[in-house]
């Protein structure tokens, strides 16, 4: 049968030809090839792992800045609160002295007038007791011309001194 | 739909046209045994086609050393049967169809052939195919960069079966030290596809039957039993000479031992007839649903009409299911040839599981 007997030239020239194509190949082609393909998985794994991180890093950034903004905003509602109670504390001291001034300038006024009223009691009282003395003088001219009635006087004087210290 | 009955009309009226013409000359008995099988087998010349009387053919170099010594010469001086230097193509006889020389008695003796035949051309013709795919699809790797990604067209499918044949089939089958053997199976997976592949183009330089040639696989199995049995484990030998069996299966008469040697040798040859088998069986089918046409010229122009299309339509069938079958028996022979390694490398741990 000549279909199932191998041919010795046959496989002669399949080993020779089988060999050299398994040489080239398994020099040259397959070892590049698939190293590449090894190479290229890694290089996938590796952006994969790199786009992971980064991803996380941007979670992170994310935070931060929320966090950051948060802070601000606190930091914003904080001035406003202390920009507006100094406001506050500045108005009422200001009026609080304005009307610490009042009430000075107001004592001041009263004691001028209270100052200058008592002068002008005094003036009164002085022209009063000028003018007493004066009538008195006149009126004394005129009763005391005798001198019984000095006499009457001066008793009378003595006699209200006595009971007034006796009181 | 309408594409497919107007091809259909197409073919039945080209091939009527050919099978009329025939049917007036006087019409000589196709011998479709001697077409199946001069394809099936090896050749001294490459036969392209007849045109009437005249054979158009591929002359390819004899290299024989006889008694006489070497001799390298054209095979046409060896056509119809003609004796140059004392060699010629024997008729019949257990040396039909192969060079041979008389010795002194007459006798016919085969000497050292070593012609590139038919079989041979083409697998030089598609080895070199096969190397200078693959050595372009390396020069793409060389030239690009990882970052530059993967590739696209016919770069982007021979990684994708390179791949699929070094991971699933070679990773799977062997295990951990594959790295050894995928050259190898990577190297005889896609020289089977591409010989098979090739054999299913009907003109030159496609058409040879290489893989459907037992001396072809023959070689391959040797390759994988060679690798399979060289690096076999001990335990992988334990298996064989004393494997897990009853006692009695193996103390008085080693039956189990025998049975486990002789597979040894029965697994490689199965994957030899196994590719042998299914490559030249699918040439010799499409050959024949071919050769119908021929057969039924004398049976007139209908039944011969009607049975061409019957033929075109099998035949292309046939031709279809062989691209299948061209894929699958690559794929098989390196799947068991990886699995078949990988059981020799078999490691004490596993077994004790």
């Amino acid at each position: 049968m000549g279909l199932l007997t191998p041919d010795p030239g046959t496989v002669f020239w399949m080993i020779i030809i089988f060999g050299v194509v398994f040489f080239i190949l398994a020099k040259y082609a397959f070892p590049v090839i698939i190293g590449m393909v090894e190479e290229r998985k890694k290089y996938i794994d590796q952006s994969l792992e790199a786009a992971r991180q980064a991803n996380e890093q941007l979670a992170q950034v994310r935070e931060e800045t929320d966090r950051m903004l948060k802070e601000a905003r606190d930091e914003q509602t904080r001035i406003l609160k202390e920009a507006s109670q100094t406001r506050d504390r500045v108005i009422k001291e200001a009026r609080v002295r304005a009307q610490l001034e009042a009430q000075k300038a107001l004592e001041e006024t009263r004691l001028q007038i209270v100052a200058e009223k008592e002068s002008a009691l005094n003036d009164i009282r002085q022209q009063v007791a000028i003018l007493s003395v004066d009538v008195a003088e006149k009126i004394l001219r005129k009763d005391l011309k005798s001198e019984q009635e000095q006499l009457d006087l001066v008793n009378r004087l003595i006699d209200e001194m006595v009971t007034a210290s006796k009181k | 739909m309408k594409k497919i009955r107007l091809l259909l009309i197409l073919c039945l009226g080209l091939l009527m046209l050919p099978a009329g013409a025939r049917a007036e000359e006087e019409a000589q008995p196709v011998d479709v045994n001697e077409v199946v099988f001069g394809h099936i087998q090896d050749a001294y010349e490459w036969h392209i086609v007849t045109v009437g009387d005249k054979k158009v053919s591929i002359p390819l170099p004899v290299i024989v050393k006889s008694s006489t010594g070497w001799h390298c010469f054209s095979s046409a001086r060896l056509e119809d049967g003609a004796v140059y230097e004392g060699l010629y193509i024997a008729r019949e006889g257990a040396y039909k169809d192969k060079i041979v020389e008389r010795d002194a008695s007459g006798n016919e003796i085969r000497p050292w052939d070593i012609s590139i035949t038919k079989n041979v051309l083409a697998m030089m013709i598609n080895s070199v195919l096969l190397v200078w795919i693959m050595l372009a699809c390396a020069r793409w790797y060389k030239r690009h960069e990882v970052s530059q990604g993967a590739p696209k067209g016919g770069v982007g499918m021979m990684e994708y079966l390179i791949l699929m044949i070094h991971d699933d089939v070679i990773k799977g089958g062997i295990g951990p030290d594959y790295k050894r053997y995928a050259p190898y199976l990577l190297t005889a997976f896609f020289f089977i596809l591409i010989n098979n592949l090739m054999g299913l183009v009907p003109i030159f330089p496609g058409g040879a039957n290489v893989t459907g040639n037992i001396a072809i696989t023959m070689v391959l199995a040797l390759c994988t039993f060679i690798l399979t049995n060289v690096y076999g484990t001990k335990t992988y030998w334990k298996d064989i000479f004393w494997p897990d069996v009853p006692t009695w299966l193996k103390v008085p008469i080693p039956m189990m031992p025998l049975i486990e040697f002789f597979g040894i040798f029965t697994k490689p040859f199965a994957l030899m007839i196994r590719l042998f088998a299914n490559i030249m069986a699918g040439h010799a089918a499409v050959l024949s649903l071919v050769a119908i046409i021929f057969i039924t010229v004398k049976a007139g122009p209908v039944i011969n009409g009607s049975m061409t299309v019957v033929a075109v339509l099998f035949g292309i069938f046939m031709d279809a299911l062989e691209l299948l079958v061209a894929f699958i028996q690559a794929y098989v022979f390196t799947m068991l040839s990886s699995v078949f390694i990988g059981l020799s490398r078999i490691q004490h741990e596993h077994v004790e599981k």
